[in-house]
């Protein structure tokens, strides 16, 4: 265990990370630590966390803005945006069960990983909704960029470069997000498909119909594959559009509706990749591609490692469970290379996690920029070192 | 006036060399160096300001762009890309010691593909182009700025575009997979792909409304959405600003997001109507388009919805359309409304703050009283679900005083919007324009912070270095 700064505010935040600097030495930055065990062990003797930066500073239903101190447990965000009928758009995981942590994620936590759910495909990811940061640099700087306005293109967007930045760029103080209207209510419809490539068709199809669909998955069933489409809305139209949906879509399965308490069960295990039933000692991967790469991805990865997957965002997401082997990790690469996706080796053991690159490789041109644009922030290598990438 | 960087006298003085080497790069026709026929690339939107380059190349493939922005760099020269120039805050303006990279050649529609819901397009591919190449399958591209039918996708990443239909589908940023760029060292690089989220740092993210500081665009994925089945308008009119934008609040609370939601003031109204004649009621303080999408009977479910809202707030007028047609006539006046505004005055400058929707009722009475104060007119257009202000204030462009009162009545708006919690600019860019504005809404050592990563993609500040931040020596 590695000794434990706790600022209670802001400008403890920044105190301590200017002792760091003054005394060159790394700091891991973490919230409640539930996604310590995500990409790299970081190597550094002192944890900083937020989680004495905790509660709700403004919340504007009718502006659609909610802004909360860095600490703040997702759930009482949650809680606070139900009370008025709304939600974080996003519906970002609750990766507990995947990585047995006790505690819930920070909000900064969250933005910090950008980490979406399931609507992601319709209403964008976290960093879509950031409107704006409070930030301490590695010089100790309190910077904001963004603010509580929805439209704003003043200056360089920093919001974005530190949302899935992993802490590696700056410590969030608080954020400032957009939040939306709750659907009154929801339905999917299951599909029964006779396998993943018909399946991911079936997604695509629904996806492209007008009927606006939130949350398209799909899984390998016991024969052929389940997939799933959303529909969120004012009750009367979530019902008006599942019967021309289920219409449009008979020719390609069974299809058996779900509604209410139902559905969203089932879309909170999509969200959270409950089906992926992934044994502890199991390796995950997030691997990103252009859905229709997405049936190759899953017969080269499944197939060869025996592994267990779960699609979401239209299977533009392939959530993979597999041996935690160098090997496994190899054919994961390749797989998102062939298809020029993406992947994250998003749970495995440390030493797994310490030996491979846990994110895709960068051309060399932008590697150089992405170096200059960590030093122009966090120029004596103070947050999270080893993090997203080996040290150089 | 906005001041520029004093030109670099030894790249004044190398200009026919430096002509005779674009012109071995590139093919003739590619290279512009003619006074006359580089008038056209003087100046952009902000027509106020106007500076000729010192050269313009017009490239038509990625490893053209490359192959001059390796030979600027070698030599120190600045550059300043440039879409279809119709950037309202100057951000396509050059410098004199410049050479002005134009875009406009590279048009082709490299991919579509519907089933993954994207398509891959090269910079110069106007906004409107897109939809007109997917629509065909009620496919479209969802940021429409109103200078769609001009300006071009390369243009609306770089100023991060956003539109009247974003409150639903979002700006520029939220519409975006991959880019194709040529670094301001000349090596050209993919960000993103043809997938979402790709890992590590957000590079698509922080490009997108860099203002082409970062980088020069040559491709770019963007995803296409399927149409909805239908839309529909709907007019709603009080007696006073403050009663329309508490209708606003009241719908947004209801949980009803419409994919469009416009507010326009009284000179606005005037000014649409006798322009548009699209029967705005002329007694009305305040104004709302109203448009929402379904089918017809999810439309009037809504609108019902709607109207029930607006009938709590004593509303002077509410007209729903019944068709296409009738939702267009109501449409009209305010797609019109920056001629319309023409046609009262000459000149007019747009301006473009965003404030917490709450706070519009106050400023628009400050608005007011300074119109008074510096005797210009002025009307607003409001996208009222994301508090993206647009006054439109008229001057004479004949009379600098005019214009310089015109100029200072802006930018104290401008300084209004960042007091009452919101930003210089909503969707038009800091460009030149609001350049010097800067410091109203950041710290030194924030500017310093954006700055250092300019320097980090562009150390030799060549790449549009008067554009953003304000002048000062690069960190």
């Amino acid at each position: 265990m590695t000794d434990l700064i706790a600022p209670a505010d802001e400008a403890g935040v920044v105190e301590a990370i200017r002792a760091a600097v003054a005394m060159r030495e790394p700091l891991a930055i973490e919230g409640h630590g539930s996604k310590r065990a995500l990409l790299r062990p970081v190597q550094a003797a002192r944890t900083l966390t937020t989680r004495g930066l905790s509660g709700i500073t403004l919340y504007k239903p009718t502006e659609l803005v909610l802004s909360a101190r860095a600490g703040t447990p997702l759930p009482e965000i949650e809680a606070a945006l139900a009370e008025h009928g709304q939600m974080l758009a996003p519906e970002p995981p609750d990766t507990r069960s995947l990585f047995g942590a006790p505690d819930p994620a920070t909000i900064g936590g969250i933005v910090a990983t950008n980490l979406s759910g399931p609507r992601r495909i319709t209403v964008g990811a976290i960093r879509d909704h950031l409107l704006g940061i409070r930030f301490v640099n590695g010089v100790g700087e309190m910077v904001r960029s963004g603010g509580r306005v929805l439209k704003n293109v003043t200056g360089l967007d920093l919001c974005k470069l530190l949302a899935g930045s992993h802490g590696t760029l700056g410590v969030l103080t608080e954020v400032t997000l957009k939040v939306l209207p709750a659907a009154r209510a929801s339905a999917t419809l299951a599909i029964a498909v006779p396998g993943v490539a018909a399946g991911v068709r079936a997604l695509s199809a629904g996806l492209a119909s007008p009927y606006g669909v939130t949350g398209a998955a799909l899984a390998p069933a016991a024969s052929g594959a389940t997939a799933w489409l959303r529909l969120e809305d004012f009750p009367d139209s979530v019902a008006y559009r599942a019967g021309r949906l289920r219409a449009d879509l008979a020719a390609r399965g069974d299809v058996t509706l779900l509604e209410g308490a139902e559905s969203e069960a089932l879309w909170r295990g999509l969200r959270d990749a409950a089906p992926l039933a992934a044994a502890p000692e199991d390796a995950i991967w997030r691997i990103s591609v252009r859905p229709s790469a997405a049936p190759g991805v899953v017969a080269a990865l499944a197939d060869a490692l025996g592994g267990r997957v779960l699609l979401d965002w239209g299977g533009g997401l392939v959530w993979l469970a597999g041996p935690a082997t160098a090997a496994a990790h190899v054919a994961v690469m390749q797989a998102a290379a062939a298809s020029r996706g993406s992947f994250t080796l998003f749970r495995a053991p440390a030493p797994l996690r310490a030996a491979v690159p846990v994110l895709p490789e960068e051309p060399a041109a932008l590697a150089a920029i992405g170096a200059r644009v960590k030093a122009a922030l966090d120029p004596h290598q103070i947050f999270n070192p080893g993090r997203m990438r080996a040290a150089a | 006036m906005i001041a520029l960087p004093p030109p670099k006298p030894d790249i004044l003085a190398r200009r026919t060399e430096i002509v005779a080497a674009l012109l071995a790069l590139l093919p003739a026709d590619a290279v512009i160096h003619e006074t006359l026929r580089m008038r056209p690339y003087e100046t952009d939107g902000l027509t106020a300001y106007r500076q000729m380059p010192l050269a313009v190349v017009l490239p038509s493939t990625t490893e053209q762009v490359a192959a001059v922005v390796r030979y600027c760099h070698a030599n120190g020269i600045r550059m300043v890309p440039r879409g279809a120039g119709t950037s309202l805050s100057g951000g396509a303006l050059p410098l004199e010691d410049a050479v002005v990279i134009g875009l406009m050649r590279m048009n082709r529609i490299l991919e579509i593909d519907f089933e993954d819901r994207l398509a891959v397009v090269e910079a110069g591919v106007t906004n409107l182009g897109i939809t007109k190449a997917v629509e065909h399958e009620g496919f479209f591209y969802a940021p429409d700025p109103s200078s769609q039918l001009a300006c071009m996708i390369g243009g609306n990443v770089n100023m991060n575009s956003g539109g009247a239909h974003c409150l639903k589908y979002g700006v520029t940023a939220n519409n975006l997979l991959g880019l194709k760029l040529v670094t301001p060292e000349g090596d050209i690089v993919e960000v993103g792909g043809a997938h979402l989220d790709h890992a590590g740092y957000d590079w698509l993210g922080l490009l997108t409304g860099s203002e082409g500081m970062l980088g020069i665009v040559t491709e770019v994925t963007v995803r296409i959405l399927r149409g909805p089945e239908g839309a529909r308008a709907m007019l709603a009119a009080f007696k006073g600003t403050e009663i329309a934008g508490a209708a606003v609040d009241a719908i947004i609370g209801s949980g009803i997001i419409p994919v469009a939601l416009e507010f326009m003031d009284r000179p606005c109204i005037h000014a649409c109507e006798a322009f548009a004649h699209a029967g705005y009621p002329l007694d009305a303080e305040a104004m709302l388009i109203i448009e929402v999408e379904g089918s017809v009977a999810e439309q009037d479910a809504l609108l019902d919805r709607i109207k029930e809202i607006c009938a709590r707030f004593d509303p002077i007028s509410l007209k729903v359309a019944t068709s296409a047609e009738e939702s267009m006539a109501i449409w009209k006046g305010r797609k019109g409304a920056f001629g319309a505004v023409g046609r009262i005055s000459p000149d007019y400058l747009c301006m473009d703050g965003t404030i917490p929707t709450g706070e519009l009722p106050f400023v628009l009475k400050r608005i007011g009283e300074m119109s008074t104060a510096y005797g210009l007119q002025v009307a607003n257009v409001f996208h009222a679900g994301d508090g993206n202000l647009h006054p439109l204030i008229m001057f004479d462009a004949n009379d600098p005083d005019s214009f310089h009162k015109a100029e200072t009545f802006g930018a104290e708006i401008l300084r209004l919007c960042v007091e009452v919690g919101g930003c210089l600019t909503g969707e038009h860019g800091v460009g030149v324009e609001k350049r010097d504005l800067m410091p109203v809404q950041f710290q030194p050592h924030e500017l310093t912070q954006q700055r250092a990563i300019k320097t980090a993609f562009d150390p030799a500040w060549l790449l549009n270095p008067h554009k953003v931040f304000p002048l000062t020596e690069p960190v």
